[in-house]
Parts: C-alpha cells; sequence; structure tokens
C-alpha cells in the first residue's frame, strides 16, 4: 500500500488545484489519474510532440501545473480508480501497452475531482463509425486522428460545442454547421449575462471570429445518421420541429452537455443532491474524510473548478477558505445558468426509435427497454447497462428517456483482470505474480 | 537523442506509419478500422475518446478489451478489432 494524507483522485483543473493548495500547505498529497496526461478534459493537448511544439507560456494550464509541481504533489497519470473504501484506501490500476500494475492507495483525507464525461443520446445511426462525440471527437484529434479538408456537423448543446467547432476548424475540418438544441431567445439571455464575465466572453467572441463562415443553428437537433456504402456516414437529418433537412457530412461530432463522474462518490456512500455530490461551504460531503470538487458537484466549468478544488485542498491542510467564498458562490451562479440555458427539449425524447440501439455494450435496442420497470428488471432482461462501460453512456440516455434513476453502484467500477481482484483481497504479492506463471 | 518522427504499428495484420504520439484509437481511425465488432455484428469506433465508453476497446499486443484512446501507439505493437 501506498500511504498519503490527502489523496487526490483526477488530474484536471479541479484535481490540479485541490492537490497544489493541500501540498503547498504541508500535506503529504497523492494525485490519481487516468488519463495519459494531467490537464483533465478541458486542458488536454495534443499527445504529439511537433519539432516546433512550445509549451504555452502563461496558459492557464500551464501555470497550474508549475504550480502543482512546486508545491511537491505527487502525480501518478494512467492509474484508474476502480474501487474506494471510506474507512481510507483505494484500489488503483495502471495499464500500459505490455501490462498492468495493481496497487492500494491508503489516505486521511481523499478529495474527489472526478470530472465529467459527455452525455450521449441515441437516435437512429448514432452507432455508426464516423459518429462521435463532440468533446470525444476534439480528444481524438488531440491524439492524432485527423479531419484535415472532412466536413464535420457538430451538434447537441452546452458551450462546448463552438470550443470543439473552433478547434476542428483550426485543424483543418470544414464545418458544415453547429447545431444547438437550445432556442435562441435562451442563448440570448446566456450571452447577455456574460457582460458580467469579460473572460468568457471574450472566448466566445474568439470562436465566433475561428467560426465566422459556419452556420450557428439554434433551436435544431440531428434526428438521424444516414449511412452510405459499408456504413460509412454520409448525412444527417436535422429538424427544427417546424422543418426537416439532410445535410452532408463526412463525420458527426454530437454531445448533449455534461453529465458528472460520480461512480465513486456513490460506492464510498456520499448524499446526493439531485445528480450531483452534496458538499458543504469547505466542499466536505456527507463523510467527514471525503471532499468533492468540480463538475460531480454541478456542472459550473474551469473556473468554479478551480476555485472549488482550491477550497477542498486548504480545507484539508486545516485552513481558512473564507476569502474565496464569493467566487465560489459565482461558480454555482454561473453553473446553474448553464443547467438553465442548455437543458435538454422534449422532442429529444421522441428521437430514439424501437430498433434504435440504446446500449452500446449489449446492443440492446429501445423496444425491449421501453416496457420495462426500472434498471433491476432491464439489467435482468436485458443486459442493459451491464457491458464493460457500466452504464455510463446509456444510464444518463436512459435517465432522460425513461426517467430511471441510478441504483447502486458496485466494485469494480470498471472491468479489470481477475488478478487484479486477488491482490485487493490481501494475496500477497509474491504469490499473485507466481499464479500468473 | 532524437526521437523518431514516426512509428510502424499493425492494424489488423497490416502496417501502418503514425506520427509519435498518436493514441492507438486514433490509428485505427486513421486506417479506417473499427475498434471492435458488436455483440450483434456491427463495426464500432470510438465514441468518447476519453476512457469513457469503452467502444475503443480492441486487442493490442495479444491483450483483449484494451481502451485504445488511452494507449500510444508503440514501435511494433501490433492491434486487431476487438470482438
Amino acid at each position: 500500500m501506498i500511504p498519503t494524507e490527502v489523496l487526490v483522485i483526477g488530474a484536471g483543473p479541479a484535481g490540479i488545484a485541490a492537490a497544489t493548495a493541500a501540498a503547498a500547505n504541508g500535506r503529504k498529497v497523492i494525485v490519481l489519474d487516468d488519463n495519459l496526461a494531467a490537464g483533465g478534459q478541458i486542458w488536454r493537448e495534443q499527445t504529439i510532440r511537433k519539432n516546433d511544439h512550445r509549451p504555452h507560456d502563461g496558459s492557464a494550464k500551464q501555470r497550474a501545473l508549475e504550480a502543482l509541481s512546486r508545491s511537491g504533489a505527487r502525480v501518478y497519470t494512467g492509474w484508474s480508480v476502480f474501487d474506494a473504501h471510506a474507512s481510507g484506501t483505494v484500489e488503483a490500476i495502471q495499464r500500459s501497452g505490455h501490462d498492468e500494475i495493481v496497487d492500494e492507495f491508503g489516505f486521511d483525507s481523499l478529495i474527489l475531482a472526478t470530472g465529467a464525461r459527455e452525455r450521449f443520446l441515441p437516435f437512429p445511426g448514432w452507432t455508426l463509425p464516423g459518429v462521435f462525440g463532440a468533446g470525444g471527437l476534439q480528444a481524438l484529434v488531440q491524439g492524432g486522428y485527423s479531419v484535415a479538408g472532412k466536413r464535420v456537423i457538430i451538434a447537441g448543446t452546452g458551450p462546448l460545442l463552438m470550443a470543439v467547432a473552433a478547434h476542428l476548424a483550426r485543424q483543418g475540418a470544414r464545418i458544415g454547421a453547429v447545431v444547438e438544441q437550445a432556442p435562441s431567445a435562451k442563448l440570448a439571455r446566456f450571452a447577455a449575462s456574460l457582460f458580467a464575465d469579460p473572460g468568457k466572453l471574450m472566448q466566445g467572441a474568439r470562436y465566433r471570429a475561428t467560426l465566422w463562415n459556419a452556420p450557428y443553428r439554434t433551436g435544431c437537433w440531428v434526428v438521424e445518421a444516414i449511412s452510405g456504402r459499408q456504413n460509412q456516414l454520409q448525412a444527417v437529418r436535422i429538424s427544427n420541429d417546424a422543418r426537416t433537412w439532410t445535410e452532408p457530412c463526412d463525420l458527426l461530432a454530437c454531445g448533449y452537455n455534461l453529465v458528472p463522474n460520480t461512480e465513486i462518490a456513490s460506492l464510498l456512500g456520499c448524499a446526493f443532491n439531485g445528480s450531483f455530490v452534496e458538499v458543504d461551504e469547505t466542499q466536505r460531503t456527507s463523510l467527514p474524510n471525503i471532499f468533492c470538487a468540480g463538475e460531480p458537484t454541478g456542472i459550473g466549468g474551469v473556473d468554479a473548478a478551480l476555485v472549488q478544488g482550491k477550497i477542498a485542498g486548504l480545507s484539508c491542510a486545516g485552513k481558512n477558505t473564507q476569502s474565496l467564498q464569493r467566487k465560489a458562490a459565482a461558480g454555482r451562479a454561473f453553473a446553474e445558468r448553464l443547467e438553465r440555458t442548455f437543458a435538454l427539449r422534449e422532442e429529444l425524447r421522441s428521437l430514439v426509435q424501437d430498433d434504435t440501439i440504446v446500449c452500446r455494450c449489449e446492443d440492446v435496442p429501445f423496444a425491449r427497454l421501453r416496457d420495462r420497470n426500472g434498471w433491476t428488471d432491464a439489467k435482468l432482461q436485458t443486459r442493459c447497462g451491464m457491458g464493460p462501460c457500466q452504464g455510463r453512456v446509456c444510464g444518463p440516455a436512459v435517465e432522460f428517456l425513461l426517467g430511471w434513476k441510478p441504483v447502486s453502484v458496485r466494485p469494480p467500477l470498471f472491468p479489470v483482470p481477475f488478478e487484479a481482484l486477488c491482490s485487493q483481497s490481501g494475496v500477497p504479492e509474491t504469490e499473485n505474480a507466481s499464479s500468473q506463471n | 537523442m532524437r526521437m523518431p518522427e514516426s512509428v510502424s504499428v499493425q492494424i489488423n495484420g497490416a502496417a501502418c506509419q503514425v506520427a509519435q504520439g498518436t493514441t492507438v484509437a486514433a490509428a485505427l481511425l486513421l486506417a479506417d478500422q473499427a475498434s471492435r465488432i458488436s455483440v450483434t455484428g456491427e463495426p464500432r469506433a470510438a465514441l468518447c475518446g476519453m476512457g469513457i465508453c469503452f467502444e475503443c476497446r480492441a486487442i493490442v499486443n495479444g491483450i483483449a478489451h484494451r481502451r485504445t484512446c488511452q494507449i500510444l501507439c508503440e514501435q511494433g505493437m501490433t492491434v486487431e478489432s476487438g470482438r
């Protein structure tokens, strides 16, 4: 076991801020992150190091990572947490191209900074190759996929769509349209509210400048992805309720805002407020030694995550956080405005057809789910939500379509090799290693 | 020390040159290969790009069910679509 005073799960903005604040105030800190590099999703960068690559000096990410490095906190990237106990341990696995290492991490205080994922809604054709999440396509391009010369439609809802479209345009994609389901009146109110926040307003203006020739269609949504030869995406059908039309495209990037990653908080038994982890002003959850910061407490973006992370880190170090509370309140207010602006419209519930696959892991079509009376029944009868993603994709979709609330979360939080469970139950390392030979 | 600019990986038996730092999921997309075949036989490719959806899982160096969006290509790596 690797013991530490403060264990942070997630090295996005919230986790980085939390680890930095705790370590700079004398606490021994370890950060675990599932991804290849620290930064989380919002600060994800190209994994290809070009010869002319220079670090973005002075960027918020650069400043945060430098402060983290100075603080003395240790960052373990590529480690996925698959079990956690409020008594003070988590189990994690590191997987490379060749091998897997399982270890247990001990903590006095735990900070959950597990971020968010995209919400996907099923519609006919959404399982075709060529259909991605919005942030999903951006992440894959950052991982080396090329969209140069490809006609891309970006659809769904949320502020992420513009950021993704601007990024893909800079990478040479031809942006067919940005299709936002929120109505223009709500978006206008949201834009007006940003005048109180010049940073966010400027960012929006920069995206618009990059996308000056791409149509931004509000109050519209994709109803179908159409394939041509060999399952290749060819076009999408877009509707605004009054009419439906076809737009040709090579790729579709479609995501319906974000949902929080709360599996570890559920497993630990933290109290929830709706979909989000309940926290007090010090970011403490209902469990005294467990804190939570960033998107799992409310989808508020990077600024809210940074201040909440800092508060959580300082709280673990026994410091006062009064001076940060005004900024934290502003972050919560922004989260509420986001939620109102990008609330899903009723029409999206009728995109799914009887033969549309809802659970992609187990290929369960909507017809087999519609008449089930909840998650337990659906799992027993159809295996919906029981594949490798453990309902991370179909769960939020089913909640929107059928109103089923998530049921109990159990370890392992995602598939791990059998050996990982053996070492967890106290089999000595040597014995475990020899059993693999 | 000079790093090579590209690496060669085998994707479903075909050699593919990709830039160093390319994720295996991106390499599968560049090679126009499904990452896996679904339980009803549909070809699938990466969806979320961040290790959540498991649609990009494939067989990497003989090990099944690897999330290819979380793995970088290495010289000589073998990748096969998962089933």
